[in-house]
């Protein structure tokens, strides 16, 4: 097993994500995981001081549209689609938990 | 329980608090397509595949939130920053993409302050753009989250853009942080970016609050409230909290870090959610949108288009009269600062201008209201045309529009007239032959009897003259003949 991750750290990140894996499952991950991140560390490994940081790689900023309306959708064709509605609204099942 | 006078806290601990106020911004559209940014009553109908998340749909940023959010931002006295847009993933469906674009690391607006009304400076730590969420209800279970059979959503509010100002933890006092969100909000109003309404939500408060012994600097455990929706709910809600750690503390407990809901009704917090695991939502750079990098021409265009800010619009009003600082906060706070000073520069009296505005200008709709119209009804009352209840009843009527706003059309209609002194005078000598024992009651009685005996003397003066004498001339009058 790679010192890159633990099986711990899995377990919370799939929970997050809310994946349910099987125990074969996060031992194979954890295992690809931490593989993947030994390959950041050789990246890790370069001096890359000089370089400026690249955020996207589209060499382009401000992309911006004008604040004007445009027509929205019609409630029914969206709302038909969904596993259930109700008064104009999405049903959804109890929500568990806190707000965010 | 007051939460004017009441100190929060004993003399051996110091509050610390700090503001995280949501600010809805005043555009047409949402933040990343143009569906209409505003209330609907019927839900769903402010909605596209964009802010319904679904797949193949793109955002675009809107031009208009962006320049909202740097004129706030320099209002605030921000550094305006290159930015990236940030996803936060959570799983609630408040949010059709089960994220939300919000800005992380690098916000657009960095390092400002806003200076109390009082000349308090609390520090601002980040102004940031993201977008709002959707609208849950819960149904069934009395409409309680955790008992609910089910719930509904309306994505009208999902995508509209928000501001989020964070400050830094200098706030010391309730009062303090009552005074910031008013200061804040004046701002917003006087840069005219949102409507800044707290009970509406497009304004919205959560406080981050914990104690530590006078005298420390340090930081401790905090807990985040939110549901606050007044000013004075803010006032109620972080002086509970703060009890609440002073007892955990004294009895040789500890708060948790935690997030917790305000109860106005029942006048306590509840807990909610740990706030432990901060980097759970699992923030990293959205792909679809580029980075913003304004310009710093942009940024000259902005600071160059500012209005005269609330500080310092009440600076210039002190500076021209000398009134107490609250009356000063509330001409501003209302707008009519323009209106005063257009008064005082065509010869009014600054202070009656001022005093006569905060007392009897309190009304939504005063446009019929000018600067020459309020200078002659000021005028009036100080030469003695006017009495004071008069001027009051006048400024009413040119705040209503009658009589076009004019206020010597206005007292003419009343039949407000100014009584020549002499005929007051004669007035005055009939009545102390009226009334010899009540005359001689007032000039050699006790205090008590005087009092008594003045207002009954200006009682009837004003009975036989309809009202029209100036209180001030019949006291002064009343006060010479007892001589």
């Amino acid at each position: 097993m790679s010192e890159r991750i633990t099986r711990n750290e899995v377990i919370h990140v799939a929970r997050l994500a809310r994946l349910s894996l099987t125990d074969t499952e996060i031992d194979e991950f954890t295992g690809q995981l931490g593989d993947i991140l030994e390959h950041a560390a050789d990246v890790e490994a370069l001096d890359v001081g000089d370089i400026e940081p690249t955020s996207l790689p589209l060499p382009m900023t401000n992309v911006l549209r004008a604040d004007v309306r445009r027509a929205s959708l019609a409630r029914d064709e969206f709302l038909t689609q969904a596993p259930a509605s109700e008064a104009g609204q999405f049903r959804v099942p109890p929500i568990l938990g806190e707000e965010p | 329980m007051s939460d004017l006078h009441e100190p929060a806290l004993s003399d051996e601990w110091e509050l610390v608090v700090g503001l995280e106020v949501h600010v809805e911004l005043a555009t047409q559209t949402k933040l990343f397509c143009g569906c209409a940014n505003e209330f609907s009553t019927e839900p769903n109908t402010n909605v596209c595949p964009t802010c319904l998340g679904l797949p193949g749909s793109l955002p675009v940023m809107n031009e208009t939130a962006v320049e909202f959010a740097m004129r706030l931002g320099r209002a605030l006295g921000c550094d305006v920053h290159p930015s990236v847009m940030a996803r936060k993933n959570y799983f609630y469906p408040d949010m059709a993409k089960d994220f939300q674009t919000t800005q992380y690391d690098q916000p657009t607006n960095r390092d400002g302050e806003l200076a109390l009304a009082d000349g308090t400076v609390v520090g601002i730590e980040r102004a940031h753009i993201e977008e709002d969420a959707g609208k849950t209800t819960h149904v069934g279970g009395g409409g309680r989250i955790n008992d609910a059979t089910y719930s509904l959503v309306d994505y009208n509010r999902a995508g509209v853009p928000l501001v989020e100002i964070v400050s830094h933890p200098d706030i010391r006092t309730v009062e303090h942080a009552k005074a910031y969100v008013s200061e804040l909000r004046n701002i917003l109003l006087a840069i005219a970016v949102s409507d800044a309404k707290m009970e509406e939500g497009s304004m919205r408060v959560d406080a981050n609050v914990s104690v530590r012994p006078v005298g420390s600097d340090e930081l401790r455990t905090r807990c985040e409230l939110k549901n606050i929706n007044s000013i004075r709910s803010l006032g109620r809600a972080i002086e509970y909290e703060a009890r609440r750690h002073v007892d955990l503390y004294e009895s040789g407990e500890a708060p948790r870090q935690e997030t917790r809901h305000w109860d106005e009704d029942g006048g306590r917090s509840t807990a909610g959610r740990s706030k432990e695991d901060a980097d759970d939502y699992r923030y990293f750079q959205e792909p679809d949108l580029v980075p913003l990098a304004p310009t710093a021409e942009q940024v000259a265009e902005i600071d160059a288009a500012m209005p005269v800010l609330p500080a310092a619009r009440r600076a210039r009003l002190g500076a021209l009269s000398s009134v107490a600082d609250d009356v000063l906060v509330t001409v501003v706070e209302r707008g009519q600062d323009m209106l005063a000073l257009g008064a005082i520069e065509v010869g009014a009296d600054p202070d009656k201008v001022l005093t006569r505005i905060q007392n009897d200008l309190a009304v939504d709709e005063w446009s019929s209201v000018n600067a020459e119209t309020l200078a002659v009804l000021i005028q009036m009352e100080s030469v003695g045309e006017l009495s004071a209840t008069q001027a009051k009843q006048v400024l009413a009527d040119m705040a209503a529009g009658l009589h076009g706003g004019d206020p010597r059309a206005i007292a003419a209609f009343h039949g407000f007239e100014a009584m020549e002194s002499d005929a007051l005078e004669v007035l005055v000598d009939q009545l102390i032959s009226d009334h010899p024992d009540e005359w001689t009651r007032f000039t050699g009685g006790d205090d008590s009897d005087r009092k008594k005996m003045q207002g009954f003397f200006t009682g009837q003066i004003m009975k036989a003259t309809k009202g029209q004498a100036d209180g001030r001339a019949v006291a002064e009058l009343l006060g010479r003949k007892s001589k």
